[in-house]
């Protein structure tokens, strides 16, 4: 470009009317992307990743065997696991503990386990009101992957393919 | 009670009815200030294709009020190594100005508060004590990126007050006087629009409002706040009531140059089909009025040339410092200074139609 062309398209704002055009338009005509959160949600993925569940099987067995790789994987130290051998002769967790403070949804836990046992929900809206509220003990797990259990199957069988 | 307020009133004039006429002037004002911020929240979001406040009120219309009470409530801090007076005093400084000016501007044909015969520089001499108070905040916070934006801030506006002077010398020459109502009534005419003092004045025209941009430390020439550079500029220190007071100025001064530019390039409460509707027409009900020349015609132009300084906000990106600098002073000056020559011409030449009838 000419130093002429440059000096008149400076001197004319040409390039500043072209932006400014540009905003109005967006400003006009272009659909807003806002989405009016408690109203409207993003749709969410079948991997996604949101509060933690154990799971039982059908017939109310719990799946966890204390295996302990996802605690052995967890790139926080999120999880704490203490076992015993049962009266029937299986291994099973005394105490299943995921301190969500200091989880960060990676997934590896529920990638690592032989048994599909803990799993990430997707439940994404909750708090604790005090600090052992986000303290997930064993008891807490299961109620959850007792209560949303449908929820977790259904998510689960999309992905199988992939898996 | 009613008899009481009645006689005091009588009493204490003149004094009482400036009151009463300042009053009815700041506390729309400040309105207008706490609706501004929310259609500038609106205006941009839309811009970048976000829907802006909608929670507060229908459609987000009482957010200001939010707003307000939020920062009426919370503390202001006063740094332990400030000087606590000039602290106190800047941001009353910063918006004393921007109401100040106030009193000078026509808001139709017999109304205004202060019909000064050098309106125009008083409107200058008062718009310029307003970068004291960005000055004496910047310096009694004790903090160096108020310092600095108060530099910054001081050097910009030595800057474009040049041209925005030498571009209000043109409107001078061309109306040929310094009232600010006489200067409308220079500009009525039988052609509508062109008869304002936009189209011969038009690169003045353009020059005014950009310094005036400047001049209110808006974007892009907002380099005295600069959020990524300088945390917050001049007002970082301040909290509360305090911080709210420098925004108002803000805002009060958007108002103020938009009601300068209407009144001196697009012809202040001038309707912009004057002369060409019938006297008929505007003797009808409703439409006549519309029509006619009156303070809604005021309102529209200083609604635009806001919207102008939004729009701006929304699409450029801030200046660099010397990139400011070089604008100002060897731009905008020279330009400026030009086209006053070529006004003076235009003026001794009687170019029509705005300088062919006898004055």
């Amino acid at each position: 470009m000419s130093n002429t062309a440059r000096f008149v398209r400076s001197l004319f704002l040409l390039e500043l009317f072209k932006g400014l055009s540009v905003t109005l338009r967006h400003m006009l005509f272009v659909r807003k992307v806002t989405l009016q959160y408690p109203e409207e949600k993003a749709p969410i993925s079948p991997r996604f990743r949101g509060l933690h569940a154990l799971r039982r099987y059908p017939n109310g067995e719990e799946r966890c065997i204390a295996c302990k790789l996802c605690e052995v994987v967890c790139p926080a130290l999120a999880i704490t696991i203490e076992s015993e051998q049962r009266a029937d002769g299986t291994r099973r967790t005394t105490r299943y503990d995921i301190d969500l403070t200091k989880c960060i949804f990676c997934g590896y836990c529920e990638e690592s386990c032989p048994v599909d046992s803990i799993v990430e929900t997707h439940i994404y809206e909750y708090h604790g009101e005090q600090r052992g509220d986000l303290m997930m003990t064993k008891e807490k797990l299961l109620a959850v992957g007792d209560k949303y259990e449908a929820q977790i199957a259904a998510a689960r069988s999309q992905d199988a393919r992939y898996r | 009670m009613l008899q009481w307020l009645i006689s005091t009133y009588e009493n204490w004039q003149p004094v009482s009815g400036y009151l009463v006429h300042i009053v009815a002037i700041t506390v729309p004002l400040f309105v207008c200030v706490a609706y501004l911020t929310y259609v500038e929240r609106k205006i941009i979001g839309y811009m970048q294709v976000r829907m802006g406040p909608t929670r507060v009120g229908w459609k987000g219309l009482l957010q200001p009020w939010a707003d307000m009470f939020k920062l009426l409530f919370k503390e202001i801090i006063i740094p332990s190594g400030a000087n606590k007076i000039l602290f106190l005093l800047a941001p009353i400084l910063a918006l004393a100005p921007a109401l100040a000016a106030w009193a000078v501007i026509p808001l139709n044909a017999t109304t205004v508060l202060a019909d000064l015969n050098a309106g125009l520089l008083y409107v200058l001499a008062v718009t310029s004590i307003g970068v004291y108070g960005v000055i004496i905040a910047g310096w009694s916070s004790n903090s160096k990126y108020a310092l600095l934006g108060a530099m910054r801030s001081s050097a910009q506006i030595v800057a474009y007050e040049i041209a925005m002077g030498f571009a209000l010398v043109g409107v001078l020459i061309a109306a040929k006087s310094m009232n600010l109502g006489d200067i409308i009534v220079s500009q009525a005419g039988q052609h509508g629009f062109l008869d304002w003092f936009w189209l011969p004045l038009l690169p003045l025209f353009i020059i005014y409002f950009i310094s005036g941009v400047a001049e209110t430390n808006r974007a892009p020439f907002d380099v005295a706040e600069g959020e990524s550079e300088i945390v917050a500029g001049f007002h970082v220190e301040y909290s509360g009531m305090a911080f709210a007071v420098f925004f108002l100025a803000e805002y009060a001064n958007m108002i103020l140059i938009s009601a300068l530019a209407a009144i001196m390039f697009l012809g202040g409460w001038l309707s912009p089909v004057q002369g060409w509707v019938s006297a008929t027409w505007l003797a009808t009900p409703y439409i006549g009025w519309i029509l006619d020349d009156g303070f809604h015609w005021l309102l529209i132009k200083i609604a635009f040339f806001l919207f102008w300084y939004l729009w701006f906000r929304a699409t450029f990106p801030r200046y660099r410092y010397d990139q400011i600098m070089r604008l100002g002073w060897k731009v905008f000056i020279p330009i400026t200074i030009v086209w006053i020559v070529v006004v003076s011409a235009m003026v001794l030449a009687q170019v029509g139609p705005w300088w062919d009838r006898p004055s």
